[in-house]
């Protein structure tokens, strides 16, 4: 019978490794959901297997019914610009889960402690649940913050980074102690508050700016604490999937840093925008606007157009708006291209999520290495609520925050159109050169709103 | 089932070099479809909550916990896979003409 298991397990892995292989691509993609969930109805089998003769089963199928009654529906309903909050949820709910389990563990394999909980099991079981607990909470505040229910500002105090590394010091201590004798269980309870206090004091002086990174080290955490779980229970299969889940975190963490030129540390302790709200020096300087009649005869005229998409574009749910100017300008015969950046947006790829969904095809959606090289031959380049992704003070301006991050050349373009609902700088407190330039042109409005406006202004003026 | 420390690191240096290697040439198109898979992926725990709270021997307090563990993953698997399918399937290469 734990043959059977066993080659169940490697199937089951195989299958997750060929998941993601095959989402390399988006042709192969769907091969690789479908792989995924053949993988985890193999392995839920094998636990079956493994767990029989299965004691309350009630219980079991009761939890697996109530949990697909809630999926569907999350699946289905949620829109799509609600795929960060759906994401930093899911991260809560299954490091929950592997915190339970392991807390379960703990007092379970209490009666046999001095064979089941010693050495490395004890260790894995105290990271699987120090983990656990602290992305528990860290993923409902980053939700909290994507759903705006809490401030976007990140929220300091003075000598937090002191306050939190002694906190998670006394947790470390706690840890030690109950790794050394494991049936001190009376400490496990503070261990497990220091852990979710932990995780909220971790997450909440992160700006909004910066959920992308945060949303991928979760990741990680969750898949490293499933992973810790595979070492207590000593399940390689979920040594394995953890592993997989914990790598591409660390990978798509590492991946949005260099976007911003920043460093994991900086991203969790460095509290960014809080420096420039109060150095901004508030100088008049003019800008150019214009109307909707005009950004659509300068859109018209175009040969080629790079549309530059930011957060703004997901707040205002503008993308079948964008989708609709696409279509007419392509009509026209104007080469529209999209180009994103790496950062754009509350989560890795969100972008090209938005934009897929209002049905553009992806040949058209450009990553910003590749796209950098075209705007000096590009005649408009339309920026849609992103910001600073385009600061061409990240390239010239050394004592600025952003300097350095790696931005889209959108300042090379022939002319400028920046949708914006006001000159409020943007979520770094940084203020935009872009604005300013004299081939600049902003245009005031919602997002939606405005190039509802444009694409009503253009097919007018094709039938005069 | 239980294997040693040193068996298990091995298994886990591996996978992390195997997903590594596999998530680095995913395409920046698909990557918060990656994470939402890698999401469902990692509900994997559902196999460690279902092996404890079938437990012989499980406490009121294990089956509770593991009946909450159950809960919450069966809903990461359930819409992380359908989700992320929702979202594959948008991606399309030409326009085609309805």
């Amino acid at each position: 019978m734990l043959n059977l298991v066993n080659y169940l397990y490697i199937i089951s892995a195989g299958l997750f490794v060929l998941s993601l292989k095959w989402l390399n691509s988006p042709v192969s993609a769907r091969r690789g959901v479908f792989a995924g969930e053949i993988g985890m109805l193999v392995a839920v089998t094998g636990a079956f297997i493994q767990a029989y003769p299965v004691y309350n089963l009630e219980w079991i199928v009761s939890a697996i019914v109530i949990g697909t009654a809630v999926g569907i529906p999350i699946a289905y309903i949620m829109p799509m610009t609600a795929v960060p909050q759906r994401t930093a949820l899911s991260h809560a709910c299954g490091a929950l889960a592997a915190a339970l389990v392991g807390t379960a563990e703990l007092y379970q394999r209490q009666p046999k402690a001095a064979e089941e909980l010693s050495g490395f099991v004890m260790v894995a079981l105290m990271l699987e649940t120090l983990l656990g607990f602290l992305t528990f909470t860290g993923s409902l505040m980053a939700m909290g913050k994507l759903q705006e229910v809490l401030p976007q500002r990140p929220i300091t105090y003075k000598n937090q980074n002191l306050v939190n590394f002694f906190l998670f010091a006394i947790a470390v201590v706690l840890a030690v102690r109950l790794i050394l004798v494991p049936t001190d269980t009376y400490l496990f309870p503070f261990f497990a508050l220091l852990s979710l206090l932990f995780g909220v004091l971790l997450i909440i002086p992160i700006g909004g700016a910066d959920m992308p990174t945060v949303i991928a080290i979760l990741n990680s955490y969750a898949g490293l604490s499933a992973c810790a779980m595979g070492f207590v229970l000593g399940n390689k299969l979920l040594v394995v999937a953890g592993a997989l889940d914990g790598s591409s975190g660390l990978i798509l963490s590492i991946i949005m840093c260099k976007a911003m030129n920043r460093s994991f540390t900086n991203v969790l302790f460095g509290a960014f925008g809080q420096i420039q709200t109060s150095t901004a020096k508030q100088e008049q300087r003019n800008v150019r606007s214009a109307s909707p009649e005009e950004a659509a005869s300068i859109l018209e005229s175009a040969g080629s157009v790079i549309i530059v998409p930011g957060y703004g574009l997901a707040v205002a749910q503008a993308q079948h708006k964008i989708r609709e100017l696409y279509d007419n300008l392509m009509r026209r015969g104007v080469n529209v291209k999209f180009a994103i950046h790496p950062v754009a947006g509350r989560m890795p790829g969100h972008m090209n999520v938005l934009l897929a969904e209002a049905d553009i095809p992806y040949d058209r959606l450009v990553e910003m290495d590749e796209i950098n090289g075209e705007f000096p031959q590009c005649d408009v380049a339309l920026v849609i609520g992103a910001n600073d992704v385009t600061n061409p003070k990240a390239r010239t301006d050394k004592g600025s925050p952003i300097y350095g991050m790696p931005i889209l050349d959108v300042d090379k373009a022939h002319t400028v159109m920046v949708i914006k609902r006001s000159m409020n700088p943007g979520f770094a407190g940084i203020d935009n050169d872009l604005y300013y330039m004299d081939k600049t042109l902003m245009l005031f409005g919602d997002a939606k709103g405005f190039v509802t406006e444009i694409v009503k202004e253009l097919p007018a003026r094709a039938a005069a | 089932m239980t294997f040693d420390l040193g068996t298990g690191l091995f298994v886990f240096m591996l996978a992390t070099f195997i997903g590594l290697e596999v998530i680095r040439k995913v395409s920046p198109l698909l990557h918060t479809p990656l994470m939402s898979l890698t999401n469902a992926i990692s509900a994997i725990s559902v196999v460690g909550a279902i092996i404890i709270t079938g437990n012989k021997d499980a406490t009121m307090a294990t089956k509770i916990l593991g009946f909450i563990a159950i809960t919450a993953v069966v809903t990461n698997i359930v819409s992380g896979f359908l989700i992320t399918d929702r979202m594959v399937k948008m991606f399309k290469k030409r326009e085609t003409k309805k």
